[in-house]
Parts: C-alpha cells; sequence; structure tokens
C-alpha cells in the first residue's frame, strides 16, 4: 500500500510539474532570439508565472517521494515507474496541453518506455 | 517546409544540450559531493562547514553549471516545442550514460542494458518523425510588449535567487539520470 502511494507520488508529480512548466512556456511564447540576454530576459519573465512555480513545487515532491520511496522500498518499483512516466507524459500532453498525440507518436513513446524497463532490468 | 525544417533543427539543437547537459551535471554533482566529508552533526559549526566544503568545490558548482544549462534548455524548447515530444527524446540521455560508462569508465554493460538503450534509440526515432509543434504557439518573446517588459523588472530578484534551487530539485525529477544515480546509490 505504502508502495502504490510513492509509486503514484512519483509518477503524478513528477509528470504534472514537467507539464505545468511546459503550460508556463507556452503562456510565453517562442524563444526566437538566442542572445544570452534575450534568453536571461526569457527565463526572468517564464519564473513571474505561477504555472511554473506550481510545476517547480510537484517536480520537487516527486523527487522527494523518490528519495522517500528509495529509503523504505525496494528498488524494483522504481524502474515501472520511471518508465511508466513516459507513457504518462504522452497523456498529460495530451489531456492538459491539447497536444496532437498522433498514432505514430503514441508508438514512440511506448518503445522508449520498453527500453527504459530494459536498462534499468538490465543494471541488476 | 524551410520552417518546418527550422523548427526540426532547433529543437534537435535544444534536446542535445539537455541530454548533454542533464546527465553530466547529475555526475558531476554527484561526484562532488561524494568528494565532501559527510555532515557530522546539525550543530551550526558542522552545518556551515559542510555548506562552506560543498559550495567552495570546483566540481560542485560544474555540477549546477550543468544543470542550470540543462534547465534552460529544457525551458527554450518547451516554448516552442509539445511536451510529448520533449520528454520521450531526452530518454536519449540513457544512451550518452551507457555509452560514457562503457567507454570512460571501462563499466561491464550487460546486453539487456544495450538492448534497452537501442530500444530507446528507436523511440526516439520515431517519434522525432512527427511534428515537434501541433499547438498554436503564442506571439514571440522576442518582441515583449508594454506588459511582458513590465514583468522583465522583478526577473533579476527571482531568476538570481531561485534558479539555482529550482534547477537542483527540477533537474533531479526532470531527468531520468536522476532516477538512475539514485537508483546506482541504492543498489
Amino acid at each position: 500500500m505504502t508502495q502504490a502511494i510513492f509509486f503514484a507520488l512519483i509518477i503524478i508529480p513528477g509528470t504534472g510539474g514537467e507539464i505545468c512548466v511546459s503550460r508556463a512556456m507556452k503562456t510565453i511564447g517562442e524563444v526566437t532570439d538566442f542572445r544570452p540576454r534575450a534568453i536571461a530576459r526569457f527565463i526572468g519573465r517564464a519564473m513571474a508565472v505561477p504555472w511554473m512555480w506550481i510545476g517547480i513545487s510537484m517536480m520537487a515532491t516527486g523527487f522527494f517521494a523518490l528519495l522517500g520511496m528509495l529509503s523504505v522500498a525496494n528498488v524494483s518499483f522504481v524502474f515501472p515507474a520511471t518508465a511508466l512516466s513516459y507513457a504518462a507524459g504522452a497523456l498529460g500532453g495530451k489531456i492538459f496541453l491539447r497536444e496532437k498525440v498522433t498514432p505514430q507518436r503514441w508508438l514512440g513513446v511506448l518503445i522508449v518506455c520498453l527500453g527504459v524497463a530494459l536498462v534499468f532490468i538490465g543494471k541488476r | 517546409m524551410k520552417s518546418s525544417e527550422g523548427l526540426h533543427f532547433k529543437t534537435s539543437v535544444m534536446i542535445l544540450l539537455m541530454v548533454i547537459f542533464g546527465p553530466s551535471g547529475d555526475i558531476l554533482l554527484g561526484k562532488g559531493m561524494k568528494r565532501i566529508a559527510p555532515m557530522a552533526s546539525w550543530a551550526p559549526a558542522d552545518v556551515f562547514h559542510f555548506f562552506f566544503a560543498a559550495f567552495t568545490s570546483p566540481m560542485v558548482w560544474l555540477g549546477i553549471g550543468s544543470l542550470l544549462t540543462f534547465f534552460i534548455a529544457y525551458m527554450v524548447v518547451l516554448s516552442w516545442a509539445d511536451y510529448s515530444y520533449v520528454q520521450p527524446a531526452s530518454a536519449l540521455s540513457y544512451g550518452l550514460i551507457a555509452v560514457l560508462a562503457y567507454t570512460v569508465l571501462h563499466e561491464v554493460i550487460s546486453p539487456t542494458h544495450w538492448a534497452g538503450v537501442v530500444l530507446i534509440c528507436f523511440g526516439v526515432l520515431v517519434v522525432g518523425r512527427t511534428s515537434p509543434r501541433t499547438t498554436p504557439s503564442a506571439a514571440p518573446s522576442a518582441t515583449p510588449g508594454p506588459a511582458a517588459s513590465g514583468a522583465t523588472n522583478p526577473a533579476p530578484r527571482a531568476g538570481g535567487s531561485a534558479l539555482p534551487r529550482v534547477t537542483s530539485s527540477a533537474t533531479a525529477s526532470a531527468t531520468p539520470n536522476a532516477t538512475t544515480r539514485a537508483t546506482e546509490r541504492v543498489s
């Protein structure tokens, strides 16, 4: 049960946080000037968007949940969580950011999930 | 056609930066912190010594700089590209970690691990053939209006003090390599 909670705590805030950051970036607009000063201004504007801070807090929660999970649970619970977060990311992008996740992109994401799982299995 | 090529190109460059600087930052910060003697106690003097050692270590600063570069590239690419495009593509860092571990550290990488890396590369190739952007983009940020330039004013304070903290916590959960490192530490 504890492990199930940690599992959800890694995927939901981790991926959700990244989606919030992505949302914040989309509200600012596309970066077209890549000079350091322009990038610095862009970062400054991003930091003024509330979505950015919601995202960062969620990502931090996910990170500490991961640390907490590693201290109480078996490591074998980590790789399914990490691998699944790629599928969760595509789903989240589709639902919350209205991105068009085509069948081809889904296929790619699923292959990446499988690959990440294999990397973790191969480590042991 | 030409703008689509440009979009693919700048997206690839930013993802390349993420894939290089994310894992390097994690490794440098991890190695830098391991060289420092662990905090003896929570007594103020010990805490001060620990942080003094951490913040005078060049390796720790290199790590922070790398992670900062990673996070800036991440933010910049997300200003135009889909999250569902960037996230799977950033998994290429697993490949870079494996190749570096094999060539530089001469670690043994199991066939299953290599198979995973090959699958990731293949998956990223499949994702990479889709359009990086499927949503309408907001106005370009190069020409800030009055409202936008007004928002720039608090930036130095917010960006200056917050970014290092942002990067260390955010990158840790944003990149797969943080999980990798944490897993390695435990196992």
